[in-house]
């Protein structure tokens, strides 16, 4: 039995043997990347500099070509909106683009920051001046610039084609823009009349000109083939557009944004606090998993140290909801090959394990049960029996499922070798998690990157080798039985102690005191009734969730809201290598390569 | 003459009247044994067990408009339904049910049930054709290729039994297994009839051309209704039809060895024999994943055509050397 001892456990902290700046420097010395400045308050040490947008194509060649270990991965791309800020860098413009750059070889991040301004354009509309596209540099900078366009209007030249990916073509406005209104209540009235549901319908007409898409090959017409955005096998309400030639797939483009709530804008009028509800239902199957990285990330900003019982739950019942995860997609990926029985069986094991998260947290899927500082309530009495003959009971349950599904030569047929993509290829598309892993790449946050206690727990990282369907599944299989190992292991070393922190800015602050002294009525009232005011600053926190790496982009400008709620989604940048790797393939294969890429469309369009 | 024509009608309107109930209460059983199986309840609400559950569904789709879509080749997308229901039901006509029931002796009665198996065909890919939706004209297309791919060892297949019995008469194909039934020397031919009978009847794992995973509903995506009921039927009545062959051919029909056959009356082991192949269908389809259109069609031309041809031959070298 191992012993964890959460008690030595220390977060990941980024090394820097040499000063990432110097090593730019000796390769381009007329770069003038400038240092972030104190104001801004960058808690999450990350690299970040400053840079004129003139030199920005200049020094993503250095990153990406010229440098030693290059930073392969566009982590993330997104703007953010100055015009309000009150804590605002010296260096800020209008609009600020940050790029979130990360190269696995050093295990380092890099964030650039442009600033902008606004020109006039022909209308008295201000508009955002425009940059560089970085797509030639890391392809699936294409999406991530296309949603900047379509929330703030930033214009990015020399795109491949820069049009609305989350918001309807016909929407008006940019909606993350602070003059954008954030409620219905401050716009008029919807109405949808006839003449406008026409032009509504016409715009969602595939126009494959557009896309440089033929319409006839040299001996046949092409036929466009609209899957979704309902369809059974779409996992949601995910629209991909085929051309085909008999039912060989000749090209596809992905439109996503059907699921599109503004997530992020509501993150900018919700409280730190009552933000955790819309993490929840983010990845709708992680559950408190999308809750982990934005708790983490606004603890970073109000200095907030997290108990080691609260580490432990979390961790606890984080793997709990990636196996939760995984047999929905175990058996959601066999249905979609034709099995139908598998998924029935695993709905009995998901609907078990829901019993223990729900003795837990009183509610089922979306918990929101981690809190400011730690969790919601201590574990009930009894949680070790509950979680003891589960972690007994799956296993079994899992080597049947070997047999039936992993084991069968039909389904074998039908995915190995199908839908493949090489590490290089998932790296330079921004893939990750157990899509990256089934290419051989071993790459796990909670290893690489340890957080909240991963390091001392013994688990190891289940690898692939042909990044195909079959192999991303075989992933997900073994994952699920080391969740069971580290869920084992939370269950026998549970330290004792308070399940959240002692801290004013914890949510709801513990309450023990709060009769008897003024100091701490006084900040409970106040963290309760307004939510806490956190800190100025900014940070990034990403955790290993179900389907990838989930990220968590903070900016506080010292309120009670976040100024910016970015999140980074693993399954975003899942759908966007679609076309490459379905081109060539027969229907049927598409089918089992979405099923096998195991997405979410909230995830994709949050 | 008079009296014998009426007793025939008589006798085909009974069939009928009870086939066509029993290919309903076969939807009841599949959802019901299926949900068993998937550790669920199935339906079970309406009637003992559930059991008037296909009455229910058929006053639902009774009570449904009958829509024809108006993008539709609208006389051809009336007809393909009826034509599925009709050619299944006209293969009954020759299946000997028991030594005195059945509504035809046709002498060329195999024959016929194969022509009609191909009749069949029309109507899934009409439905495809006539619905004018991409979705139905994929799943027509994959019924057309599946059907001509595996109708062609179908005919081979049971070529051996007719060798041994030599006979194209179903009824006499039974009488001549008294002695012993022709799955102990048919018994690859019989597999592969299977096979081939569970891509006729378009059943898991050969349900391509309605493979709701990847074409929604494939061949009868544009139908509701009535006409949607009929495909239903159809189908059911096909898996019915597979297997009352596969008993006929290679079981022994209605015949049962010395101290059985005398405890039911040959009609009702008929029956049994029947569900314990449908049991059989339903099992496959809780339990087998969907391969892909092009490594089905593989499978037919390149596994299953040369094993029912050697079947053959190694079939008639045995009689000719007198081993069978």
């Amino acid at each position: 039995m191992t012993e964890v001892d959460i008690k030595a456990s220390k977060d990941w902290q980024m090394h820097q043997a040499v000063p990432l700046l110097d090593e730019i420097m000796t390769i381009s010395p007329e770069l003038n990347l400038q240092a972030v400045t104190a104001i801004e308050n960058i808690v999450d040490d990350i690299p970040s500099f400053w840079l004129d947008k003139k030199q920005l194509i200049k020094l993503m060649h250095v990153l990406r070509h010229e440098l030693y270990k290059p930073f392969d991965f566009c982590f993330d791309i997104t703007a953010i909106d100055e015009s309000e800020k009150q804590h605002k860098s010296p260096l800020a413009k209008v609009f600020t683009v940050s790029y979130h750059l990360r190269s696995y070889q050093r295990n380092q991040d890099i964030r650039i920051k442009v600033a902008l301004s606004t020109s006039k354009s022909s209308s008295d509309n201000l508009n955002a001046s425009s940059l560089d596209s970085v797509c030639s540099f890391w392809p699936n900078a294409n999406w991530y610039e296309r949603e900047v366009w379509d929330m703030f209007g930033i214009v990015f030249d020399n795109h491949p084609y820069l049009t609305r990916i989350l918001m309807p073509n016909t929407w008006q406005g940019h909606p993350l823009l602070k003059t954008h209104p954030a409620r219905a209540t401050e716009m008029d009235p919807f109405t949808l009349p006839p003449y406008q549901q026409d032009i509504e319908q016409k715009a969602l007409q595939f126009n494959p000109e557009a896309w440089g898409m033929k319409r006839q090959s040299k001996d046949s017409d092409f036929m466009f083939l609209n899957l979704g955005p309902n369809h059974p096998s779409v996992h949601g309400a995910f629209r991909i557009v085929l051309q085909m030639e008999g039912e060989e797939i000749v090209d596809c483009v992905p439109d996503i944004g059907y699921h599109h709530r503004g997530a992020e804008k509501m993150g900018e009028r919700q409280s730190w606090h009552s933000y955790i509800p819309y993490t929840d239902r983010i990845d709708y199957l992680g559950g408190v998993m999308n809750n982990f990285p934005y708790v983490m990330a606004v603890e970073k900003l109000a200095g907030i140290q997290v108990p080691d019982r609260a580490k432990v739950i979390r961790i606890m019942t984080s793997e709990m909801f990636r196996i939760l995860s995984h047999l929905l997609f175990y058996g959601t990926f066999a249905q979609d090959i034709g099995a139908l029985s598998p998924i029935f069986y695993m709905f009995i094991d998901r609907e078990k394990l829901f019993g223990i998260i729900e003795a837990f947290t009183g509610a089922r899927m979306h918990p929101s049960w981690f809190r400011i500082g730690g969790v919601a309530q201590d574990l009930p009495k009894g949680w070790d029996t509950l979680v003891r003959d589960y972690v007994n009971y799956l296993p079994k349950r899992l080597d049947e499922y070997e047999k039936m599904v992993m084991q069968n030569a039909i389904l074998k047929q039908r995915t190995v070798g199908i839908g493949a993509y090489s590490s290089q290829e998932a790296i330079e598309w921004g893939v990750t998690g157990p899509g990256l892993r089934a290419t051989g790449y071993s790459w796990d946050m909670r290893k690489q990157r340890p957080y909240s206690g991963y390091d001392q727990f013994d688990f190891e990282v289940p690898l692939g080798h042909n990044g195909d369907c079959y192999d991303r599944c075989r992933v997900r299989v073994e994952e699920m039985r080391q969740s069971i190992r580290i869920i084992e292991q939370c269950l026998n070393n549970m330290p004792e102690g308070p399940y959240k922190a002692e801290h004013p800015q914890t949510t709801p602050p513990m309450k023990d005191r709060t009769m008897k002294d003024i100091d701490t009525l006084i900040p409970h009232f106040l963290n309760v009734s307004w939510g806490p005011v956190i800190p100025a600053g900014e940070v990034s926190v990403s955790v290993e969730a179900t389907k990838g790496i989930m990220a968590y982009h903070l900016i506080s400008d010292g309120s009670t809201m976040s100024y910016r709620t970015r999140i980074r989604t693993p399954s975003f940048a899942h759908l966007q290598m679609l076309p490459l790797i379905s081109k060539g393939q027969m229907v049927a294969d598409l089918i089992a390569t979405l099923g096998s890429v195991d997405y979410v469309m909230a995830d994709v369009d949050r | 003459m008079m009296p014998e024509m009426l007793w025939k009608l008589l006798e085909i309107t009974i069939i009928i009247a009870l086939l066509i109930p029993m290919a309903a209460m076969l939807v009841w059983v599949e959802r019901r044994v299926i949900g068993i199986w998937q550790d669920r309840h199935g339906p079970n609400r309406v009637g003992p067990f559930g059991i008037l559950q296909s009455l229910a569904d058929l006053l639902k789709i009774l009570g449904k408009e009958d829509w024809i879509p108006p993008f539709s080749d609208r006389l051809v997308f009336i007809l393909a339904p009826i034509i599925g229901a009709i050619c299944v039901l006209m293969s009954f006509a020759v299946v000997p049910f028991s030594p005195d029931i059945g509504v035809s002796d046709l002498n060329i009665g195999l024959l016929f049930f194969l022509a009609m198996a191909s009749l069949a065909v029309y109507s899934v890919v009409l439905a495809g054709w006539a619905s004018n939706s991409k979705y139905a004209l994929l799943g027509g297309m994959r019924a057309a290729a599946q059907t001509v791919s595996y109708e062609v060892f179908m005919g081979l297949s049971v070529m051996g039994v007719v060798l041994l019995t030599g006979t194209f008469n179903l009824r006499e194909i039974v009488l001549a297994q008294s002695e012993g039934w022709l799955i102990q020397s048919q018994f690859v031919g019989f597999f592969i009839f299977l096979v081939a009978g569970i891509a006729e009847s378009h059943r898991l794992p050969f349900d391509l051309p309605e493979a709701e995973t990847e074409l929604t509903a494939g061949f009868h995506t544009e139908y509701s209704g009535l006409k949607f009921a009929l495909f239903f039927l159809g189908e059911y009545l096909g898996v019915t039809l597979i297997s009352a062959m596969s008993v006929v051919l290679f079981f022994g029909g209605w015949l049962m060895p010395e101290p059985l056959s005398a405890w039911l009356p040959p009609l009702v082991w008929f029956i049994i024999k029947i569900m314990c192949f449908v049991m059989f269908f339903i099992l496959l389809r809780t339990s087998l994943p969907r391969p892909r259109f092009d490594q089905l069609l593989k499978f037919g031309w390149m596994v299953m055509l040369p094993l029912a041809l050697l079947n053959l031959i190694v079939t008639a070298l045995l009689r000719l050397t007198g081993v069978l």
